[in-house]
């Protein structure tokens, strides 16, 4: 029984460990040729490793191009986004979680519309009304889009973390002697703020670093640098998130 | 402290009406309890006194002030939720000084009064932990140290005891008492236990479809009943009720039994008649004598201190309840007598008590 269980076991180990080996080898031999000097790329045929490596690459990457400002400019817009994106949609979620109002019906169906129309289709409206406004490329253009774009998903995602958490915390603050909007900052997004904000924030990181910074290897690692951070520094956070409105907890 | 004043209040969620036309008063530091079954409108009243739920007619007053439009954090009540809702963030201290912070009262004065409640509840070895690290037991006395931290106008609780175990309810439900008799605040609590509604309070408000069905002090519930709601709802094991028509001057009931008119009672012949006799008011006698009933004993149930026996009388599963043990034996005939004093008469078509 303990010997099945032992085998099962160290079997099971050595199927996560050889998926994992499959899903990173991509990101290894990104690695591997980010690290190879340009002359050995073609001569020493396929390797596990160069037989010398050199940061030859990183160091014109960061010094020759215009990688750095490229990063700076997508972490500036994503930070921003991500933001905006929390702000407004906690805010908006909270009401279609607690409020009964005319038009909710509507609202949520247009919303869920705007999350049906493919970019490519919206370029050229959305050309159209931000170059009268001087909004075309600039960050401040950029930030509206992508927050226009998230805040619909962002919204629905937030109002069912409201929905798992029980209205009786907001009565009690309020009889406690808390407005509805003191309330909700210090009772309630407080409870969401570290289950959401990372979800809702990451919704906005993640499409804009899987932008491919032209074929440059090191460009490709040093760009997944931020998103594998944040997947690491949120990860914790991920999996509570997205089960947090499904059970009482 | 304050008085509480419920006129005319009424209550619809949308189309669907819950409370209707309810008129109460509430004096200074009376421990009020509103007791019906589930869904009769209860939490929907109290949370109409906390500000929590709009008012669709009617008014309601806190000490002669009309409150109907008073923000919930305005009226100086404190409430004990069924889930506690204690803030999970905070700690125990924290959750009960909440209040007084948002009152911007002094530091000191709220370390005293957090002290004295924590000392009030036996709270003061918790006070650092997270409501997520406490017992059931402990969160709820945290949710009641909360309330009593800010000496508020006046308390209310829905069902503050019903998720705890019996032994921590009834041990909760002395503390409750001897909490009011110190403090001695205006009080308005719900339950659907109808035992907790007997123990706590000083004025019972028994309800039903949302309506008040009598007001009265806990024994007039008991003794003289309005109603047939609640004649069933208070009292356990609940009283027994026997159909029958008044029949030349006596109660035919539905098996062809005849029970006699309790004496200053007037009934028209033909009238049907719902009687209604406690089990504990049923008597066992050793021998028949007149007037008395023999039946056989259906099922005996021990409750420890006394006995629940069941027996097939009057067209009806008569329950007796008895201090005597050993005295019922499953088969066994028994006599049985109604002392005509114990009996309640209820008009069935209205429902309304008779005399
Ligand atoms: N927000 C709401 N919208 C519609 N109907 C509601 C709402 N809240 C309560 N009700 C209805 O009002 C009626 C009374 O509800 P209430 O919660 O006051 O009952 P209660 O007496 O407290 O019952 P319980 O003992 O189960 O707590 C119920 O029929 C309920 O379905
Ligand atoms: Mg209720």
């Amino acid at each position: 029984m303990t010997r099945k269980r032992l085998i099962l076991t160290v079997l099971h180990r050595l199927a996560v460990l050889a998926y994992v080996a499959f899903a990173l080898f991509p990101l290894f031999w990104l690695l591997k040729v980010s690290v190879t000097p340009t002359s050995l790329l073609y001569t020493e045929g396929v390797r596990l490793w160069p037989s010398q490596a050199s940061l030859e690459h990183y160091k014109f990457v960061l010094t020759h191009s215009s990688f750095p400002t490229f990063f700076l400019n997508s972490t500036i817009v994503s930070a921003s986004t991500a933001v905006i994106v929390t702000i407004v949609s906690s805010l908006a979620g909270y009401a279609m979680s607690r409020f009964v109002f005319r038009g909710k019906y509507w609202i949520v169906g247009l919303l869920l519309l705007t999350q049906m129309f493919p970019l490519v289709m919206l370029i050229a409206p959305m050309f159209k009304m931000l170059s009268p406004l001087g909004l075309t490329n600039s960050l401040t253009g950029l930030v509206i889009v992508y927050v226009a774009f998230n805040v619909p998903f962002a919204t629905f995602l937030m109002q069912s973390f409201f929905d798992g958490i029980p209205k009786d915390l907001e009565d009690a603050a309020m009889i406690d002697g808390a407005t509805r909007f003191t309330a909700f900052r210090q009772i309630i997004l407080p409870l969401t703020l570290k289950a959401t904000t990372f979800p809702v924030g990451l919704l906005s990181f993640v499409s804009k670093f899987s932008v491919d910074f032209g074929q440059m290897m090191a460009a490709g690692v040093l760009a997944l640098i931020p998103a594998c951070l944040f997947f690491l520094l949120i990860q914790r956070y991920l999996v509570q998130g997205l089960t947090a409105g499904a059970v009482k907890g | 402290m304050a008085s509480i004043t419920i006129e005319a209040i009424t209550k619809t969620f949308g189309a669907v009406p819950v409370l209707h036309d309810i008129d109460l008063s509430i004096g200074d530091g009376e421990f009020v309890v509103l007791v019906g079954p589930s869904g009769c409108g209860k939490s929907t009243l109290l949370r109409m006194i906390a500000g929590l739920e709009d008012i669709t007619a009617g008014e309601i007053r806190i000490d002669d002030r009309r409150i109907n439009e008073v923000a919930p954090k305005d009226r100086d009540i404190a409430m004990v939720f069924q889930s506690y809702a204690l803030y999970p963030h905070m700690t125990v201290a924290d959750n009960m000084s909440y209040s007084l912070k948002l009152r911007k009262t002094a530091r000191e004065k709220i370390a005293e009064a957090v002290g004295a409640a924590a000392g009030k509840l036996g709270l003061d070895p918790l006070l650092q932990r997270r409501p997520k690290a406490l017992s059931g037991g402990q969160r709820q006395r945290v949710a009641m140290g909360r309330a009593i931290v800010r000496h508020p106008k006046a308390f209310l609780f829905d069902e503050p005891l019903s998720n705890l175990d019996a032994r921590l309810r009834e041990q909760m439900r002395a503390e409750i008492k001897r909490l009011h008799k110190s403090i001695g605040a205006t009080s308005v609590y719900v339950t659907h236990d109808q035992i907790e509604a007997m123990t706590l309070a000083d004025r019972i408000v028994a309800m039903h479809g949302g309506i008040i069905q009598q007001v009265g002090n806990p024994l007039d519930l008991y003794d003289r009943p309005a109603n047939l709601f609640v004649a069933g709802f208070i009292g356990s094991p609940a009283m027994n009720f026997v159909e029958g028509h008044c029949r030349a001057g006596v109660i035919e009931t539905t098996d062809g039994s005849k029970v006699a008119i309790p004496d200053g009672i007037q009934l028209a012949e033909g009238q049907a008649i719902t009687i209604g006799v406690r089990p504990e008011h049923v008597r066992i006698v050793a021998t028949p004598e007149i007037g008395t009933y023999t039946a056989r004993v259906d099922l005996v149930e021990p409750t420890g201190f006394g006995t629940i026996v069941h027996v097939h009388l009057l067209g009806q599963d008569l329950k007796i309840y008895t201090l005597e043990r050993g005295i019922a034996v499953v088969g066994q005939p028994m006599h049985i007598a109604l002392d005509s004093a114990r009996l309640h008469l209820f008009d069935r078509e209205t429902t309304n008590r008779i005399g």
